[in-house]
């Protein structure tokens, strides 16, 4: 009999971790190495950054500082305060959740559950999302002057006969509403990222179980990309609360004498507070602390919300990878 | 009965389908907003229909009826509502007021050629113009004084001037940092550094600003020995920071989507990491790092708060280390002391008009570079 039993034909040795490069090559050796050191770098700066901010803002920081409305000057160590700006940031971003999440989150699920992926109209969506991410904030802040005070504001004033000016000029509410269409794309992108992840079957075994397509998208796809969904909302808080550019001519004042009460007051912000402390300092040197204390409770106040929000993201992302 | 469809079936559910179809056409309406409101206050610049000559010749009152409407409306320096809302006898006594305005203007001042000029047409915007007191044609940018000069060049070059440096400190280093975390780093260092990296967008621009301002441009001018602390080169490194996170996350993703059988099919033939990302990864995922780089400069270009802060003196200069005045800078710092409907005003809105042209250009640029990229990995070109 002439059998081949299975040892002949297999190799002898199983292919062990053979497969590097045999010779050591100088070169690959060295880029390699520079494109390390370039992503070390760039660590780096991130680093020296949050480390110097965090370091020298520290001890300026106490609770009497956050909680205290300063007078007119700004730059007295002992009297000044940041609540007002603190206040005046949260009010006019969260007022900007309330228009940017739902717009957002319907242009997503349009998106993604109803338009036919390459129709002309899905395309120019698309496009004008990304158009929308890219253009400068300062054009936002011309826009926000631009539409909403001279235009809707002063139609408006001109609609109730009001004798001064009421809606035509700067407030809260046409800042918020300018950091509302500059943020949707953030909003849109985070969501959409979300209702992909959601696997194909779920929406499908809720269809074949008799639910409309309303009642699907309401009842299973929503739930499911909440955690996309609020992303979203926090990568948008975070974005607004740090802009100063599209509020500049919108809402922002330079000093107020009390907090903000109504839609059409103007406002105090941290980030121009950081601007104008930093910019119109009388001795720089006197006033560091100050200063460094509020870029640090700017910093604290965007920064947790992006981390978070980077956190969620990596979740979600692992499940999208995890799916296909 | 068959199954019904339609929106006789399900009103409510057509409905529906219908508000969610009408509020994602949102977003295009947006684009199309900004750039109509933005223009639109610009329009009386690009039609000639602003002037800001000190002296003109006077029209007495009476020749009132002589004139058209446009022209009286741009004597009278009013704007179209303002000029609808008034009567004629209001009309007849602001010319009047005005007539009495012309004639009282000092007589040295009335020699000055510069007085008698608009200065808001395009050829003193554009090209330099040789100003009463200089004794060259020069490009200056001074909208506030009695004479006032919009010459946008000085801008234009200043905005490049930073965009670039900006550029060439951190596309090298992002795009280097993306080869690295896409093909040579270990999967769990990848995971680490990749949102660590995109953190840095995290940071507020107002937040760079104040780091350059006051501690980097201290150390580089202790580095570089130059005489302005505060100049170009300091601005545009700090617009680097700003935009390392977004040309290194779109140059990582597009690294990150070549196919997987190139590089296989390349190391097993022998070649290094290095030399595979470098020959074969980086020349397939290149319209990708082109796209990162257009991108990167759309968002360099509209940058504010950081140039804002770190230097804005306009002077007409190419040397990096001389202080730079940016378009966007021009726009935040002026814009408050611009009187609404004023020339001044009307082409801080053109600036902005321009910029939103620029940005749009390079995102479209970027965008179709980036589908083409996609079609071509996915085989379907």
């Amino acid at each position: 009999m002439n059998t081949i039993t299975p040892s002949q034909y297999l190799p002898e040795t199983p292919p062990g971790r053979h497969f590097r490069a045999e010779k050591f090559d100088f070169w690959s050796f060295f880029f390699s190495g520079l494109t390390g050191l370039a992503t070390l770098f760039i660590l780096g700066i991130l680093a020296v950054i949050l480390l110097n901010i965090i370091i020298n803002g520290w001890s300026g920081l106490s609770w009497h500082f956050v909680s205290t409305i300063p007078k007119k000057d700004f730059f007295d160590v002992h009297t000044t305060g940041v609540l007002p700006m603190i206040v005046g940031t949260t009010i006019r971003v969260f007022v900007m959740t309330i228009f940017v999440l739902p717009v957002g989150v319907i242009t997503a699920i349009y998106l993604t559950e109803y338009a036919p992926n390459t129709s002309l109209i899905t395309r120019v969506i698309r496009a004008a999302v990304n158009n929308l991410a890219g253009v400068p904030s300062i054009v936002f802040g011309l826009f926000g002057l631009g539409f909403f005070i001279n235009f809707v504001g002063k139609n408006l004033d001109a609609l109730f006969h009001n004798p001064g000016a009421v809606w035509g000029q700067p407030a809260l509410i046409w800042a918020a509403l300018t950091l509302a269409v500059m943020t949707m794309p953030v909003v849109i992108v985070a969501t959409e990222e979300s209702l992909k992840a959601i696997p194909p079957g779920l929406r499908e075994a809720s269809l074949a179980l008799g639910a409309t397509k309303l009642e699907t998208i309401w009842k299973v796809v929503l739930p499911q990309a909440l955690p996309g969904i609020m992303t979203g909302g926090i990568l948008a808080v975070s974005r607004a609360a740090g802009e100063v550019a599209p509020i500049l001519f919108t809402g922002v004042a330079y000093y107020m004498a009390s907090l903000p009460t109504h839609l059409t007051d103007q406002f105090m912000d941290l980030g121009y507070h950081v601007f104008v402390l930093s910019t119109q300092s009388p001795n720089i040197e006197q006033t560091r602390p100050i200063l460094y204390a509020t870029v640090l409770v700017l910093l604290m106040l965007t920064f947790a919300l992006n981390i978070v929000a980077i956190i969620i993201r990596a979740r979600v992302r692992k499940k999208l990878r995890a799916l296909g | 009965m068959g199954i019904q469809r339609g929106h006789r079936a399900r009103p409510l559910e057509w409905l529906a389908e219908k508000f969610i179809f009408l509020v994602s056409l949102s977003a295009i309406l947006m684009v199309f907003l900004i750039f109509l409101f933005v223009a639109r206050e610009a329009l009386p610049i690009f039609f000639g229909r602003t002037d800001t000559a000190l002296v003109q010749k006077v029209i007495p009152p009476d020749d009132m009826d002589k004139l058209s409407s446009a022209q009286l409306q741009l004597y009278l320096e009013l704007t179209p509502q303002q000029f609808a809302a008034m009567d004629k006898e209001t009309l007849k006594s602001l010319m009047e007021v005005k007539q009495e305005q012309l004639d009282e203007i000092p007589a040295n001042f009335r020699n000055d050629p510069d007085a008698h000029v608009n200065t808001t047409e395009w050829r003193y915007l554009l090209l330099p113009h040789q100003w009463s007191g200089y004794d060259r044609p020069e490009y200056i940018w001074q909208p506030v004084g009695q004479i006032q000069k919009y010459n946008i060049i000085p801008l234009f070059v200043g905005t490049l001037k930073v965009t670039l440096i900006g550029l060439f400190f951190a596309v090298p280093l992002a795009v280097g940092a993306a080869i690295y975390v896409s093909q040579l780093a270990r999967p769990r260092v990848r995971e680490i550094v990749k949102p660590t990296i995109e953190l840095l967008s995290g940071i507020p621009s107002v937040v760079v600003g104040f780091f350059a301002l006051l501690v980097m441009a201290t150390v580089l001018q202790k580095i570089f020995g130059y005489q302005t602390r505060l100049n170009a080169f300091v601005a545009g490194i700090a617009l680097g920071f700003a935009v390392i996170p977004v040309i290194f996350s779109i140059a990582e993703d597009a690294l990150t989507s070549v196919p997987r059988p190139y590089m296989q099919a390349a190391l097993a033939l022998g070649a290094s990491r290095w030399q595979t990302a470098w020959q074969i990864v980086l020349p397939a995922a290149l319209p990708g790092v082109f796209a990162a780089t257009v991108l990167g400069f759309g968002r360099a270009i509209g940058e504010t708060m950081i140039v804002l802060m770190v230097c804005s003196a306009s002077v007409m200069s190419w040397s990096i280390f001389d202080s730079a005045r940016s378009i966007t800078t021009t726009i935040a710092a002026e814009m408050a002391e611009a009187v609404s409907g004023g020339p001044h005003y009307r082409i801080l809105f053109m600036l902005g008009a321009l910029l939103f042209a620029a940005t749009f250009i390079s995102n479209m640029i970027g965008e179709v570079v980036i589908n083409r990229f996609k079609l071509k990995l996915e085989g379907k070109r």
